[in-house]
């Protein structure tokens, strides 16, 4: 009982503890949520959509373009939200560490704008997603050189919403 | 006097060298290693005048010292070296026991405890050779707990009057304090003395805070926060804690805002999915005026001092640069030309110059400029130099420097004008994004 009662209490020190850099919907949310015991990944799961389908973009240097992959990752993602409708998504724009601050919002906003404005080309409802930019606050790679920044310029698609969501 | 002449000849020829400084090479500078030489600067323990003074005297005496040994225009004579002490405030001292130890300026002084328990501050400046007063004493009076600000009053007196320019001393820095790793940063709004003492946190730890401003009153902070899930723009009072956000705007995206010079205003950035333009903001009316409307991205903008202009960054003719418009909106004009992209102007409280970022092949920079663009001078570089901030008087800039790598983290650094006395701001955690407040009334 006392080991348990710990146990939740680390749990849920942890989960305050990833509010500010991950929230419940941040980068890794739901990464595990669709694992069953020894069983392939539930296609309808966040893990399904994160792993298989790809949840992230990545763009050029103080671009916002999308290239040929990312148009087809993009793609699988609409196809997969057109089979789950009550999903909602929020699409999280990222820059790398090279810009100033202020500079990497709006970039990384302009990022999000991209894909969001790809998506609703491709047929999502507008009203199915939204867009929020972090600029270079939440780097998810950490060493100072390309092959970091290039994971780092990113729009990752974040899903939210609909039944049985963990 | 003749003597004291040469004290006064030697700030002159440092000032000239100030504003000759263009040519020095501008990476880490050494404050030593210019061709300036810092006046000789003793100051012996201010004498307790009294036994409620005892536990100040000292602690004032040594604010004194640090203040004006932190420009770099001074060099302490330390205590050890002193061979006499001073005993009375009245009497003249004995220059002999000073010019031996090679001191220049010699700053005496007392402190005192009223019956209602006031704590006076008296002190007197002089020149060791000419055995001469520079100006006439003066005398503090305020609360115990106000010795700090006290020690800074004497300290920006004596800078004034043997530099010509106004002190700096009293006044605060709003900054983000950083814990954490690089990718789990934790970041909590602060405020703190210039020197880093008395800090406080203004916000916990919950939502991402970026780049706090003071307005002119330096009571009233302005910043943007995460905590409604957006980034967004919020006013906080120091004192009351009192916080508000700035429009209720639940669909836009809010940065970079910035007082105007007199205080009824706000300028900054709304991010509108793929466009960023600048806004005026009247804080009574909380009606909003768009500035800008240009495709690209328009942010950071900071008024001229008198209030009639604005700079900021945008990247409408392809890379980052710094552009000037009215400060009621209209046609821009661009003020950078060379080569890199620049960010985060500042116009100087002087109204001269705009300190700036500027990243090139991959360092940043803290560099100025004059109001037109002319005369680039690059005060910095490193791996991120970024987002300087003046001192009240023009003088000095503060700015964070982030290092590289995996372990990466800010910490702020204060630089002269000119590119000297580079130093680290002492600060418990990592910290970011200063701006440093007017001199505190």
């Amino acid at each position: 009982m006392g080991l348990k009662k710990t146990g939740l209490m680390l749990a849920a020190v942890l989960a305050l503890g990833a509010c500010q850099n991950g929230g419940i919907f941040g980068d890794n949310g739901g990464r595990n949520a669709g694992q069953t015991p020894g069983g392939a990944i539930e296609e309808s799961s966040l893990e399904y959509f994160a792993t298989a389908i790809g949840d992230r973009v990545l763009f050029s240097v103080n671009e916002a373009t999308l290239n040929a992959d990312a148009k087809r990752i993009l793609d699988a993602q609409v196809a997969w939200l057109n089979q789950y409708p009550e999903r909602t998504i929020v699409i999280e724009g990222h820059a790398d560490e090279q810009g100033t601050r202020e500079y990497n919002l709006a970039l990384g906003a302009r990022r999000a704008a991209s894909v969001r404005n790809y998506m609703v080309a491709a047929g999502l409802l507008e009203t199915r997603l939204s867009i929020i930019s972090y600029g270079k606050e939440r780097p998810l790679e950490v060493c100072s050189s390309e092959a970091c920044w290039s994971k780092n310029r990113r729009a990752v698609t974040v899903v939210a919403g609909g039944i049985g969501n963990v | 006097m003749n003597h004291f002449k040469t004290l006064l000849g030697a700030m002159l020829v440092l000032l000239a060298g100030m504003a000759g400084a263009q040519e020095r090479p501008t990476i880490e500078i050494d404050v030593s290693g210019g061709n300036i030489e810092p006046v000789p600067l003793a100051v012996p323990q201010f004498i307790a005048e009294t036994s409620g003074a005892r536990r100040l005297s000292g602690d004032i005496s040594s604010v004194i010292l640090s203040d004006l040994v932190s420009t770099g225009l001074f060099r302490e004579i330390p205590g050890t070296a002193h061979i006499a002490a001073i005993n009375n405030f009245n009497a003249q001292p004995l220059f002999s026991d000073w010019s031996v130890v090679n001191a220049q300026a010699l700053v005496t002084g007392a402190v005192s405890t009223g019956s209602d328990g006031r704590l006076v501050v008296k002190f007197r400046l002089f020149d060791v050779d000419a055995q001469l007063p520079i100006g006439d004493g003066v005398q503090y009076a305020g609360t115990q707990e106000s010795w700090r600000r006290m020690a800074h009053k004497v300290a920006d007196t004596i800078y004034s009057r043997i530099t010509g320019e106004s002190g700096y001393f009293d006044s605060r820095i709003v900054f983000i304090s950083e814990t954490g790793p690089k990718n789990d940063r934790r970041k909590r709004l602060a405020v703190m003395d210039y020197d880093g003492a008395n800090l406080q946190y203004l916000t916990d730890e919950s939502a991402i805070v970026l780049a706090p401003r003071f307005a002119p009153n330096t009571r009233d902070i302005i910043y943007t926060s995460y905590e409604t899930g957006l980034p967004q723009v919020f006013l906080l009072n120091i004192d009351t804690g009192r916080r508000s956000q700035l429009l209720d705007d639940t669909t836009n995206m809010a940065t970079a805002p910035r007082f105007s010079p007199d205080g009824t205003k706000v300028v900054m950035s709304i991010i509108d999915g793929s466009n960023t333009d600048i806004y005026q903001v009247d804080l009574n009316s909380r009606r909003r005026t768009r500035l800008t409307n240009s495709g690209g991205i328009d942010t950071t903008p900071s008024f001229s001092p008198d209030g009639s202009r604005i700079v900021f960054a945008s990247d409408r003719g392809g890379s980052q640069q710094l552009y000037v418009m009215p400060a009621s909106g209209g046609e821009a004009r661009r003020i950078s030309s060379g080569g890199g992209s620049y960010g985060t102007p500042v116009w100087s409280p002087r109204g001269d110059m705009i300190a700036f970022t500027k990243i090139r092949s991959g360092r940043f920079h803290i560099g100025v400029m004059r109001v037109d663009g002319s005369r680039e001078n690059l005060l910095t570089a490193s791996f991120i130099d970024e987002a300087p901030t003046w001192s009240p008087n023009g003088r000095v800039l503060m700015f964070f420097r982030e290092t590289a790598g995996a372990n990466g983290a800010p910490q702020i650094y204060s630089v002269d004008l000119t590119g000297r006395n580079l130093r680290r701001v002492d600060t418990p955690s990592f910290a970011s994004d200063p701006d440093w407040s007017g001199v505190v009334r």
